[in-house]
């Protein structure tokens, strides 16, 4: 299935201050793409608005594959908005990924438990599967949540600073992940803060700084002048099309 | 041994020990949401918002059983709402909300319940009695014990999504706000039934102590609500047997039943238990270390 993601004019705002101005970006599949910008550049509040969890002040987001029918959001917390005490084990959890689908009482199929077997080997939880979810590292617990969205059959996966305080192995691992979400005709797009690791991971960046700066592939549009406009103090071109 | 049978010989005995069977599971069950959700010190708040209802109650219609059960509700979901109403409209934070409303209704509470024209003691409220339970009073703890299972076993899928992570669960379409308010809808409905068990002051202890002794003995979430039930139902019948040997209020007794399941849980738990991870063998790692040294 081919879908895309088409933001059109998007304002967002915190207290009516707005964090997002007027941005226009179309994504389409099989990509992960960087969402890069200063702090308070409007990341968060992209991710948030992308997956319909902040109010929209104008414009509009589409999802969806081309025949216009609707495709599911995965959004991913940032690890410390988790409360890793929950009594549930890792297949609990991504198991979650399925109550969508099931509604309140649909009976967990064989169907529903290869799907829940197929996202913990792509992510490389099988062997943890009965672990409570405290008892993984940061990185396993970061792909134990991309499972749950892998077993929810979403085809955009919105990630907030996924890769904060991974070490190299377990970045490697997040990596390969990513990856394979995006071979499968995933759109992948995650907030990250480490500039010199960008090309490594993404294949497209989104550059904002309150508003657009530059979207594209990382190869054409990561460049020092490009990242140098998106770090700059001075935040508005001013050229606003109302 | 006489004495220890004497209690299953009185009828009002009997009935007691099946309205703690009842309450004691939907406190339990109840319980396990309300101690994933962390909303223990919001129900406290509730349980002590029940009085000024109460007296209200008790002032206009006397000591009807659905007269207090009804006063109690809703000024119980006054609190909550006006709480939440606050937080949202002012800097002031959910807890400094409902904390300031549910200590000026109880305020009211203990100011007006003299104005009853029946004669109401204080203690009544405050401490409840179970022997003393009436016909109404156990069939409304049976409705309320059905709604409540029922409910939350109905919803537990988007319950459960809600509870762990209300962001993500928004994102899949879950309505997080409708189903916390029917949480505290339901916590409210519970206490309101425990009244006549162990009374306001006590009845937070018969919702929370079984579930959070099951969150320290498993990793799995069915098994607190329904271990939960289990223990709250079973804790709260030994307690009111405890109180007829040791002839003690029953409220009390029920609470320190739990309450040593609970600590023994806390020391002794087979995974999380204070004691029994220290007295765990010395990981392997450890042992090469002190050969280091």
């Amino acid at each position: 299935m081919n879908h895309h993601l088409v933001i059109e004019d998007l304002t967002v705002s915190y207290n009516r201050i707005p964090a997002v101005h007027h941005l226009n970006v179309t994504l389409g599949c099989g990509s992960a793409v960087g969402l890069i910008g200063p702090n308070g550049a409007g990341k968060t509040t992209l991710l948030k608005a992308i997956a319909g969890l902040m109010p929209i002040e104008t414009g509009r987001i589409l999802t969806g594959d081309h025949a216009g029918e609707n495709s599911a959001v995965a959004y991913v917390p940032q690890r410390e908005a988790v409360d890793w005490d929950f009594p549930i084990t890792v297949r609990a959890l991504v198991e979650m990924g399925r109550y969508p689908d099931l509604g309140l009482w649909g009976r967990f199929t064989a169907q529903d438990d290869a799907i829940v077997e197929d996202a913990l080997r792509v992510s490389e939880l099988a062997e943890f599967a009965g672990r409570q979810i405290k008892a993984l590292s940061g990185g396993q617990q970061q792909r134990a949540f991309l499972a749950r969205a892998w077993a929810q059959k979403a085809h955009i996966y919105l990630l907030d600073e996924p890769f904060t305080g991974l070490d190299r192995n377990a970045q490697e691992a997040l990596v390969k992940a990513l990856n394979h979400l995006r071979a499968a005709g995933k759109l992948v797009i995650a907030s990250h803060h480490d500039l010199k690791s960008v090309p490594d991971i993404f294949d497209q960046v989104l550059l904002i700084n309150g508003e657009l700066v530059a979207c594209g592939d990382t190869a054409e549009i990561f460049t020092e002048a490009n990242i140098a406009r998106t770090f700059a103090t001075q935040i508005f071109s001013g050229s606003h099309q109302h | 041994m006489n004495w220890l049978l004497e209690p299953f010989q009185y009828e009002f005995m009997q009935r007691a020990l099946v309205a703690c069977a009842v309450i004691g599971f939907t406190n339990g069950f109840l319980g396990a949401f309300v101690v994933l959700r962390r909303l223990a010190l919001m129900a406290d708040a509730l349980s002590h918002s029940l009085l000024p209802g109460l007296a209200i109650a008790a002032i206009v219609v006397g000591l009807n059983p659905v007269g207090l059960l009804l006063g109690g509700l809703l000024a119980a979901i006054f609190v909550a709402l006006g709480g939440h109403l606050i937080a949202r409209s002012s800097r002031i934070k959910d807890e400094t909300a409902i904390a300031s409303l549910y200590i000026i209704a109880l305020a009211i509470g203990i100011g007006i319940i003299k104005y009853a024209h029946v004669k109401v003691s204080l203690d009544h409220f405050l401490f409840g009695n179970i022997l003393g339970i009436g016909d109404t009073d156990l069939w409304i703890s049976y409705g309320v014990g059905v709604l409540v299972l029922l409910t939350l076993t109905l919803l537990h899928r988007p319950i459960l999504l809600a509870i762990f992570e209300p962001s993500v669960a928004q994102t899949q379409g879950v309505k997080v706000g409708l189903l916390l308010g029917l949480l505290v809808l339901l916590i409210v409905l519970t206490m309101v039934t425990s009244l006549q068990a162990i009374g306001v002051l006590l009845s937070l202890g018969l919702m929370i102590l079984p579930a959070a002794t099951i969150y320290l003995i498993s990793d799995s979430y069915p098994a607190m609500s329904w271990g939960g039930g289990c223990l709250g139902a079973a804790g709260a019948m030994v307690g009111l047997l405890v109180s007829f040997w040791a002839d003690i209020p029953s409220g009390p007794a029920i609470v320190l039943v739990l309450g040593v399941v609970f600590l023994s849980a806390y020391l002794f738990s087979p995974k999380y238990g204070v004691v029994t991870t220290r007295l765990r063998k010395r990981h392997l790692h450890d042992e090469s270390l002190q050969r280091w040294k």
